[in-house]
């Protein structure tokens, strides 16, 4: 690479893998000049776990426990996804009200995210206080979502064919009014977030994303929509109720961290709406049709919205009781070349070293989801890019 | 200024953290329906062997005593998924709501 310097040297400082400033491993490789970042490289394949060949070795209803625990925080999403997947498979039909169920709970889980999330991004500005106060308001929200699923954390709600618990009537009634003390709070964290010196101060103007590098680097989620592009998996391709359960894709057009901070809040709200939707309208009757173990052969692809962004699982089946592909492509991955165009200065927009934390943090990375193989052959400086076809040769399957 | 008003405010509020665990053990709200600790009852069980085939981290282990096949539970590996409860055709498995589980001893932490 080369740049032009007023100081001649640039220096390479590595952020991670274990760094105070960080939650999860990830090395981030900076070039600077002075204080300003003029380059940026991540490594993200800390936390390789193998989970897809894992789920080649388990039968449908263990991977559904196994799928959960690809992201301790979006698992509601995940068992989602592939509980669609599988369904997609068998051509059935799932009742109603567990359609009504599954979109409760991830908005449940959506509303966790996203409180989650913000009261990281306190912390990563080191507005500590706004943490605190978040996070135990977040609290009613694991207690609504363990009274519904029986955990807090791990729903283990979702199964193939349905849900696997039925809503009661009183914790319908409980949702309902922790909404109410949670829509207060949020709108007062906006008011917050709008108006406090030092959330403005550290998120204005910090990790821009333009419009069209979002498109070009196919940014996924509330890194999206904070550079203003109106996408949504929910609204452009609904799944479950989606379709019935009214909902605002929010954006915002300044591209920044505050932009995403907003998103994130104004969606809470959005959330908070249609879990009051969800249990309003909900029709009653069966919650699961019971499915045979083994699916017929074919393949499935299936997205979710979850509270990062876009998730797609894909799964291949060959009319045993296990999976002979699975693949999941998580929201952080999609985000990650979007991530080292906010982190590299061009012409005005200057990154701070002491803005690569709040930076990073602001398209809510989750790295243990995220690590996956890809094959490049480093002399020839080619990525290896397989396409769906070529793959199948490759693997004998063709 | 929202922020100092509100913590303002809070000096004078109930403070929201427990102090489990040396204190407010009985302020833990344990709903209904919670997935906790398994138990199980020799009884009911016909040594099908479903649990020990669904259960995704091979926490049910099948094996043979005076009265034929059956299964023990290793607390140890469990994910309190409760797929066992739900495979179950004779309802032999159940999942308490106990959630206090964590010992020194692996060999304590196997439900038989």
């Amino acid at each position: 690479m080369s740049f032009s310097s007023s100081y001649e040297r640039f220096f390479d400082i590595p952020i991670g893998p274990q760094h105070p400033a960080l939650k999860e491993p990830i090395l981030l490789k900076l070039i600077v000049e002075g204080e300003h970042v003029v380059a940026a490289d991540v490594d993200v394949s800390y936390t390789h776990r193998g989970v897809e060949r894992a789920m080649q070795e388990r039968n449908y209803i263990q991977n559904i426990y196994l799928a959960e625990r690809i992201c301790g925080i979006c698992n509601v999403a995940h068992t989602l996804c592939y509980c669609q997947n599988v369904e997609g498979l068998y051509d059935v039909e799932i009742p109603s009200r567990a359609l009504y169920i599954r979109v409760l709970v991830e908005e449940l889980a959506r509303i966790h995210s996203h409180l989650l999330w913000l009261g990281v991004a306190a912390h990563e500005i080191g507005f500590d206080t706004l943490f605190m106060y978040i996070w135990r308001d977040r609290e009613r929200v694991m207690d609504l979502i363990e009274e519904i699923t029986g955990n807090r954390v791990t729903s283990a709600i979702n199964t193939i064919g349905g849900v696997r618990r039925d809503i009661r009537p009183e914790t319908c009634e409980r949702c309902l009014k922790a909404m109410d003390y949670l829509e207060e709070r949020t709108k007062y964290y906006k008011k917050v977030c709008e108006t406090d010196p030092t959330v403005i101060a550290r998120c204005t103007g910090v990790g821009i994303l333009k419009l069209k590098d979002a498109i070009r680097l196919c940014a996924v989620g509330p890194t999206l929509r904070a550079s203003n592009i109106k996408y949504d998996v929910r609204a452009d391709d609904p799944y479950a109720v989606h379709d019935e359960v009214p909902f605002n894709v929010i954006v915002y057009d300044t591209n920044d961290t505050l932009a995403r901070v907003l998103v994130r809040i104004d969606e809470t709200l959005e959330s908070i709406n249609m879990v009051r939707y969800c249990i309003e309208h909900m029709p009653s009757g069966p919650v699961r049709v019971r499915l045979k173990l083994s699916p017929p052969v074919g393949e499935h692809l299936s997205r979710v919205e979850a509270p990062r962004g876009e998730l797609i699982h894909y799964v291949k089946s060959n009319g045993t009781e296990k999976p002979e592909r699975y693949k999941v492509r998580t929201p952080t991955f999609g985000n990650i070349p979007a991530l080292c165009e906010m982190l590299t200065s061009k012409g005005d927009y200057v990154v701070n070293i002491a803005d690569v934390p709040i930076a990073f943090a602001s398209i809510d990375p989750c790295l243990s989801c995220t690590a996956r193989v890809v094959m490049l052959e480093r002399e020839k400086g080619k990525l290896w890019v397989g396409s769906l076809d070529g793959l199948r040769r490759w693997r004998g399957w063709g | 200024m929202a922020m100092l008003l509100e913590v303002f405010r809070h000096l004078f509020k109930k403070r929201a953290t427990l102090m489990y665990p040396f204190g407010d053990r009985e302020k833990i709200p344990v709903p209904e329906g919670l997935r906790g600790k398994i138990s199980f009852n020799r009884d009911l069980c016909i040594g099908c062997g479903l649990c020990a085939r669904f259960c995704p981290s091979g926490a049910a282990e099948l094996i043979e005593d005076e009265k034929g096949k059956r299964p023990i539970f290793h607390i140890d590996r469990c994910l309190f998924c409760a797929q066992c409860e739900e495979v179950c055709p004779r309802k032999a498995i159940t999942l308490t709501k106990t959630f206090e589980i964590a010992g020194f001893d692996r060999n304590n932490l196997v439900v038989k």
